[in-house]
């Protein structure tokens, strides 16, 4: 009677489930809105993506309680499981998959469509989980890093061959889960920081002057610390490998990154100006951003979206319809929810006694964060076209039900977190 | 338990805040600095639709349609939104070659990828038929709509005129009213009504989707216009009256003008050579246009208001008139005609084309008496008790209050004035104001310095029908649904001439017909002169005007006919019979006759359009002095050098008697 009431009330999270609940009913509206028809109005037929997205967050709500209702150390021990799974669908993918824009990404089941990479996150992240907690009692070390990585790698591999480069580079995003947990420092983030900035340059401007502006920097730098020897070394070894840097990224830029890739990023940092071609999406994007102004258009009165300009839209640009029905204020309030999504997990996380709950609640906070981040960013031109979901938002049946498991299963490590897991 | 790294917790969640504020500025500056992004919305999503108002119908008086709109259909073409397709068929549905498709083609692209543009204009009717089945292969391509005007009967060319597209100067002109693509009367009604006709352009703002498909109008269509048809117009053209001058000036080169003379509604205004103003529309409209400007015959040329020939006889009418207000002659005043008017001392000799013996007023205008005109016209000018410049400029005044050397003011542009001259102009010519009726003598018979146009000359058969008022002539009825009569064409205007006075001269018309059994009409007594208007480079032109009945008269009417020699041999019996159609609805007159006015052979000369612009071109300052000299000389010549054929002639058609 008291387990139950544990599980069902008091220690369940209500503040996570309220906001995850409200970016659902967000979505929903918003993705009626972007496909809206007058003439179709009906609210739940299963002809529109509305319509299935009612069903999918039925289900979803459905699933959610069944996570909370089954034993928290089941997914502790399913997760090798589910991790095997995952990468079998993943395989799968590749041998009877749809494909869809170029995308190999989609088993067809029905009139349905399953995207395993999905899902790849969940197992990913329960096994990493598993994994980095049981060596949680030792000193953080290499080994564990690497093999940590290479739980990751598998599935980034498998995903990189639809290909979909969006749903690999998420994984990316667990590179927090390690710092937190001690296996990289500050100072790789800042390392990975300071590489993203030099790639960013080196594409802008010339890559010697870089390597020049690098030289007067580091020549600055030694007359400041002259007198300590080891910071000259460091100096110096930071000048060269940099140097090294830059001169790889234009070798990385043109024979690496294939051709749309290219383009997204020249689009994003303005080497080219082609509205109508290249920079079409992005370009629609912003408009219709943009047109939304302090309060939006109204509900169903945007016109960007509505009417196609916007390609996407009620998938990986359904923030465009927020923005332009709903304007700086509606796109600050769906801001504002992720971001104290985001706080109220690490709360959540930090909360736990357990390793591989608290390893779990990062690994979800990081997915989550970089689809916030990526998603949102690349509808107003600040990161290059990247295709993932926004959580909760977007349509798509598969999403909608991974994002809430990664979350319930979170939940339901908080909900007896006074247990043993 | 390992979690020494548990403040490593801030560092995550301050790049969550960073982020996220990152993300929050990028949003201000998109959605609240940056303005161009709602106007690059409406550009992307808002298309303003023009809708063309149908231009206003043209009836003829009694309701029948002289112009109305016919549907033509545009081929558009959206370069963008163009798939492969077979150019081929496309190219033999619409008629063109593959060469003509790629330029239209690259002009479209030029004008914009993305919107559509006119491909092939004008479609006919059939063509749309058979190009609509099959429209769907041709993606990008669409039609469009308009009406272009028609003309069931092909008839009054010159008096409807016709519309074209805008040029550059038109916007201009009408500050940006117009825009490319619009069309605007050129000439004739279409012109001089071009504000009514053109009705209100409505615009539409349609949203489009990313296809540039239509969805719908912009908030319900709240700042949509509709489109206001222009206003139909009631002319006064009777079309069947129209149609026979029409088919009785065939072959000729003139003009008929009738008006109604208690209204000064035009009944009919043929100008010939014509043209079917259909030729004006269309696709073949600009080959067409070209044609009629290239014609020698022009076509174009507005002969009832533009062509001003020497007004002859109707001059006499009028001189009788005025010299009796003046108190100068009276119907009792007698002069002897020995076969011409000598003046100057003897210096000069007006030949008149018989010896008419001692005759009155009333006979002298029945057998059209040069001497007795001269007679008159001396006395006007000489014998008023004032300098005879004086005289002659009381004289000029009293002549123009008949319309004569003045716009009419009728409802058609570029009307000419016809000319006569003022007293400045002879003082100036002679070099002093010495000179008398003896210098310019030539003016008391319409000849000489004097010209009219022939709507100038109906008017003048509508005051006189009237006895001593006109309504300014004009050729729209009413306008609109409301029937709507401008006010200037209801104001009375007087001659001042007193209505006794007419007498004398209607009675000397009635008689020129009463004794010609060619024109006479059966239970109508209509009265006419006949006119000989000499011309010195060719043939004479004919004329003929009159009015009928003599009591409460329904129409006035003036013919004239360009180079087809003397007498009444084709305006006479053209006017009769117009007049007969007019009143009777039939025409009564011989079959040998009809079939004379009516013969198919080109009574246009050859080296008739030199002719034309000289009669109706007013000779250079300088070629008047040189023929200063030989002025005298001149009118005896032609008199003399004619008077075999004219006597003939006259005696035959006219004096029958």
């Amino acid at each position: 009677m008291n387990q139950t009431r544990k599980i069902y009330g008091g220690s369940v999270d209500w503040i996570t489930v309220f906001i995850w609940l409200a970016l659902c009913i967000i979505g929903w509206f918003n993705i009626r809105a972007a496909v809206f028809d007058p003439q179709h109005a009906s609210l739940v037929s299963l002809s529109t993506n509305y319509g299935k997205q009612f069903l999918y967050i039925v289900v979803c709500l459905l699933v959610a309680s069944a996570v909370m209702i089954i034993d928290g150390k089941f997914y502790n021990y399913i997760s090798p499981l589910l991790y095997g799974i995952t990468l079998l669908l993943l395989v799968i993918v590749l041998i009877v998959g749809r494909n869809v824009g170029g995308n190999q990404a989609w088993i067809p089941i029905g009139t349905f469509r399953l995207q395993p990479s999905e899902f790849a996150k969940l197992g990913a992240c329960l096994l990493l989980a598993r994994y980095l907690s049981s060596h949680s009692n030792k000193m953080p070390n290499l080994k564990t890093l690497l093999f940590g990585a290479f739980i990751l790698f598998v599935p980034v591999l498998l995903i990189m061959l639809q290909p979909d480069t969006g749903s690999a580079l998420t994984f990316f995003a667990l590179t927090l889960v390690f710092y937190r947990e001690g296996y990289v420092s500050g100072q790789f983030l800042s390392f990975a920081f300071v590489c993203i900035v030099l790639f960013i340059l080196t594409l802008l401007f010339s890559q010697w002057y870089i390597i020049g502006a690098l030289a007067i920097l580091c020549a600055l730098s030694i007359y400041m610390f002259k007198r300590s020897r080891k910071m000259i070394q460091s100096i110096v070894i930071g000048f060269i490998a940099s140097s090294f840097f830059v001169l790889m990224v234009d070798f990385v830029y043109e024979h690496i990154l294939q051709t749309h890739q290219r383009n997204r990023i020249d689009v994003i940092l303005g080497k080219v100006d082609d509205p109508r071609g290249q920079g079409y999406n992005l370009n629609q994007s912003k408009i219709a951003i943009g047109s939304g102004q302090l309060f939006g258009k109204g509900y169903l009165q945007g016109t960007q979206t509505k009417y196609n300009f916007v390609p996407e839209q009620s998938t990986d640009f359904i923030f465009c319809t927020v923005g332009e029905e709903w304007g700086f204020v509606g796109s600050m309030v769906v801001v504002l929810l992720y971001v104290a999504l985001l706080l109220r997990i690490t709360q959540l996380a930090e909360r736990q006694r357990s390793a591989f709950a608290r390893i779990y609640g990062y690994g979800v906070a990081s997915i989550f964060f970089f689809h916030f981040f990526i998603n949102i960013g690349m509808t107003i031109g600040i990161v290059p076209v990247i295709g993932i979901p926004l959580p909760f938002l977007s349509y798509g049946g598969s999403s909608l039900l991974s994002f809430t498991m990664l979350l319930f299963i979170l939940l339901k490590f908080d909900s007896n977190r006074k247990g043993v897991v | 338990m390992n979690n020494s790294f548990f403040e490593r917790k801030y560092i995550i969640q301050g790049i969550f805040i960073i982020a996220a504020f990152l993300l929050a500025c990028r949003l201000f500056y998109l959605q609240i600095i940056d303005d161009s992004y709602i106007l690059s919305a409406n550009n992307n999503v808002l298309r303003k639709v023009v809708v063309y108002p149908a231009r206003g119908v043209i009836l003829d008086r009694t309701g029948k349609i002289l112009v109305q709109n016919e549907p033509v259909y545009d081929l558009m073409v959206t370069p963008r939104e163009v798939k492969p397709f077979d150019t081929l068929a496309l190219c033999e549905l619409i008629g063109i070659d593959k060469e003509g498709f790629d330029k239209r083609y690259q002009k479209a692209v030029n004008f914009s990828p993305y919107r559509a543009s006119i491909f092939e204009k004008q479609l006919s009717a059939q063509t749309y038929a058979r190009l609509q089945e099959k429209l769907f292969q041709f993606r990008g391509f669409y039609v469009q709509n308009r009406t272009v005007r028609s003309y069931p009967d092909s008839v009054a060319a010159q008096f409807l005129g016709y519309i074209n597209e805008v040029t550059e100067k038109d916007i201009e002109r009408s500050n940006h009213f117009y825009r490319p693509g619009d069309y605007i009367g050129v000439s004739g009604v279409e012109r001089a009504y071009e504000e009514l006709l053109r009705g209100q352009r409505g615009v539409q703002n349609l949203m489009v989707d990313a296809f540039n498909r239509p969805k719908g109008h912009f908030m319900d269509g709240k700042y949509d216009t509709l489109a206001v048809a222009g206003e139909g117009l009631v002319s006064s053209l009777d079309l069947e009256l129209q149609k026979l001058a029409e088919k009785l000036m065939k072959n000729k080169r003139g003009s008929v003008v009738a008006i109604e003379p208690s209204t000064g509604e035009i009944l009919a205004f043929a100008s010939t050579p014509s043209y079917d103003p259909n030729m004006m529309v269309g696709r073949e409209r600009g080959n067409n246009y070209m044609k009629l400007l290239n014609d020698p015959n022009k076509p174009m040329f507005i002969r009832p208001i533009q062509a001003q020939y020497p007004p002859g006889s109707v001059f006499k009418v009028v001189s009788a008139l005025v010299a009796q207000q003046a108190n100068m002659i009276d119907e009792h005043t007698r002069w002897n005609c020995p076969g011409g008017y000598s003046y100057g001392g003897g210096r000069g000799f007006m030949r008149c084309t018989h010896v008419h013996g001692t005759i009155d007023l009333p006979a002298a205008i029945q057998g059209s008496c040069n001497t007795y005109f001269g007679h008159v016209y001396a006395r006007m000018i000489d014998q008023r008790k004032m300098k005879s410049t004086n005289a002659y400029s009381l004289w000029r005044d009293a002549v123009m209050k008949f319309g004569i050397a003045q716009e009419l003011g009728v409802d058609l542009p570029n009307e000419k004035k016809g000319l006569l001259p003022t007293a400045d102009f002879y003082s100036k010519r002679y070099g002093n104001d010495k000179w008398g009726s003896g210098y310019n003598i030539s003016n008391s018979i319409g000849q000489g310095e004097v010209e009219i146009t022939t709507l100038q000359m109906a008017n003048i058969m509508a005051i006189v029908a009237n006895r001593g008022h006109y309504f300014r002539p004009h050729l729209i009825k009413s306008i609109g649904e409301k029937k709507v009569v401008k006010k200037e064409f209801t104001e009375k205007i007087s001659v001042d001439i007193d209505q006794k006075y007419f007498e004398p001269v209607i009675e000397g018309m009635s008689r020129v017909v009463k004794y010609n059994a060619n024109i006479r009409i059966p239970d109508i007594e209509m009265c006419g002169k006949t006119g000989t208007a000499q011309n010195p480079h060719g043939k004479h032109h004919s004329v003929f005007f009159a009015f009928a009945p003599r009591v409460n008269p329904k129409i006035a009417i003036a013919v004239f006919v360009e180079n087809v020699g003397y007498g009444a041999t084709y305006a006479a019996p053209i006017a009769s019979m117009m007049v007969e159609k007019y009143l009777k609805d039939t025409i009564s007159m011989s079959k040998a006759v009809q079939e004379r006015v009516l013969k198919e052979s080109n009574l246009i000369v050859p080296d008739a359009p030199e002719t034309t612009e000289q009669t109706t071109s007013k000779l250079s300052p300088t070629k008047r002095k040189i023929e200063k000299n030989v002025e005298y000389v001149r009118h005896s010549e032609v008199a003399l050098i004619n008077d075999t054929k004219k006597q003939t002639t006259e005696n035959q058609i006219i004096q029958g008697r």
